[in-house]
């Protein structure tokens, strides 16, 4: 579905994502683990164009995304949860929400399904979305991506600094969404924010997918979480 | 009464600065050749000051807004918006236009004759039908484009793409179109707040002066980088200039204006809705 093929992206003359590879199947959780600065986020970016690649390719259904300008991506139906949620705070919770049914002229009734995963989102709507908890404000960025009626939703480190009811709560829509057949990129840097959620896990280190495991085979050995994670994490 | 107008083009400077960032230098000059423009058109229409008025309505705006973007396609985007490139560009804008306003229309002033000249007669004394028409214009146009922002789609695209331009990308939106956009828009503005003006204040080719820093005082007291904001001060500061130059006289309404700025300065360095920041 979306075939990401050794690319290279720089900040300036820094080399971020060398020869950065991942495969994403259809109806999948694929996870992103990594430390910080590993080059998560970048590699969500790149997909967004928001970061091009210098070389290598993004090919999602076929098409390569690095050929188009970056704001047609989201067009193709690519949600996009970017890290520190990135609300337009000022804008009240249904102008963020109608921020995403612009983008690919969604009707009434995307909107509809993704309040139905956040109903809470539901008695807020006329809300300044800054005013709201840090977990209502991550619903929201969610039910935001929610509102493209995205075939592929990148979500970056979602629970980052939530309280841990607020952590399941979003955990859980995370595997809802799965269950209405939305394909997923979570980027994680713990590996137990993933083990519950996640079909496939890959391995970022310093720019490089250094492996991609089934969520199965983790489960089985900790060893090998102790290999790519390093001990402690 | 000029105030109203100028609030008009310190609305064009603010739009701008509001959303892409960057201070148009050059933005007095887009006004002075709306004026110019607005003379022109009136010498080559036949059929009177009013057929002349109305076609420049629809040339000034349309010409400058053109500069206007060639400006942004060949300037402004090549230097990626870097808001000290963009002064250092738009200063070297400025002369270029006044040089070539200067060569191709001269240096003597030019009037242009008023699209009508009905006089309102108060009981104690008699006052310029176009003048009240000019504030009243200018006020209907400062409403319409806070309705615009406030209230439409293109107003919301403009909002957030003002407040976090990756984002806005990430959902489909075209930032650059916004930025042409914006800065046409801006430029068209302040051409038609020159048609308005140039029948009481005749065009020349240094008279870009007074918009541009009437338009900073604007952009100040509004709040630097409140677009709402910016709208509103001009409003406050239009109609209230407009109804002291009325009822009183231009002078004390220039005075007024001056110390409301001061006022503004110290107790909200940061404007009226201007948030510290971020
Ligand atoms: N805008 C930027 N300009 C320059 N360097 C950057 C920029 N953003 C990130 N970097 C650098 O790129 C590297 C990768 O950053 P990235 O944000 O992709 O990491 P990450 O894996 O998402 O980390 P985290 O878990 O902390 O979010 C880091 O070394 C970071 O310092
Ligand atoms: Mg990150």
């Amino acid at each position: 579905m979306l075939d990401i093929r050794d690319i290279d992206c720089f900040y300036g003359a820094a080399q971020v994502l060398r020869a950065f590879a991942l495969k994403l199947e259809a109806g999948e959780i694929l996870c992103l683990l990594g430390r910080n600065g590993a080059g998560k986020t970048t590699a969500l970016k790149a997909i967004m164009g928001l970061v091009p690649p210098k070389s290598g390719q993004i090919l999602f259904d076929g098409t390569d995304l690095g050929k188009l300008a970056a704001h047609q991506v989201p067009r193709l139906g690519i949600g996009y949860v970017p890290q520190g949620r990135r609300l337009f705070s000022e804008l009240t919770v249904i102008e963020n929400l109608r921020i995403g049914l612009m983008t690919r002229n969604s009707g009434p009734q995307v909107l509809d399904r993704a309040l139905a995963v956040f109903p809470l989102l539901k008695e807020r709507l006329g809300q300044r979305a800054g005013t709201m908890s840090g977990g209502e404000q991550q619903m929201l960025a969610m039910a935001r991506a929610l509102c493209i009626d995205p075939k592929v939703l990148l979500l970056d480190e979602p629970t980052e600094g939530l309280m841990p009811a607020m952590i399941a709560r979003i955990r859980q829509s995370v595997i809802d969404l799965k269950a209405q057949g939305v394909t997923t990129i979570l980027v994680e840097q713990r590996v137990d924010a993933v083990l519950p959620v996640a079909d496939r896990v890959a391995f970022v280190e310093n720019g490089r997918v250094t492996a991609t495991v089934a969520v199965g085979e983790l489960k089985a050995s900790r060893q090998m979480i102790d290999r790519y994670v390093g001990v402690g994490t | 009464m000029a105030a109203a107008v100028l609030a008009l083009s310190a609305l064009g400077l603010s739009l701008v600065f509001g959303v892409m960032r960057v201070v148009n230098v050059a933005h007095g000059e887009f006004f002075m050749l709306g004026a110019m423009l607005a003379w022109w058109t009136a010498k080559m229409v036949p059929g009177g000051p009013l057929a002349g008025f109305m076609a420049a309505l629809v040339v000034a705006p349309a010409a400058v807004g053109f500069l206007a973007f060639l400006t942004e396609r060949l300037l402004l985007r090549r230097i990626k918006y870097d808001p000290e490139a963009t002064i250092v560009a738009t200063i070297g804008l400025l002369f270029v236009i006044q040089q070539l306003a200067l060569s191709l229309f001269g240096a003597d002033a030019k009037p242009v004759a008023a699209p009508f000249t009905y006089r309102i007669a108060f009981p104690w004394f008699g006052y310029s039908g176009y003048k009240l028409f000019v504030v009243v214009a200018s006020v209907f146009i400062l409403v319409g484009v806070w309705w615009v922002l406030a209230r439409t789609r293109y107003g919301l695209i403009m909002r957030v793409t003002q407040f976090d331009r990756e984002t806005a990308t990430a959902f489909g939106i075209p930032v650059n179109t916004v930025y042409s956009a914006v800065f046409v828009a801006g430029a068209a503005l302040v051409a038609v707040a020159a048609v308005l003006i140039v029948p009481i204040q005749q065009a020349h080719y240094l008279m870009g002066l007074d918009p541009l820093l009437m338009s900073f005082i604007v952009v100040i007291i509004g709040g630097l980088g409140s677009i709402k904001g910016s709208v509103i001060a001009a409003l406050i500061i239009g109609m209230a200039d407009g109804i002291i130059s009325v009822f009183f006289s231009p002078t004390l309404a220039s005075i007024i204006a001056t110390l409301a700025v001061a006022l503004v300065l110290v107790v909200r360095p940061q404007g009226l809705f201007g948030v510290t920041a971020r």
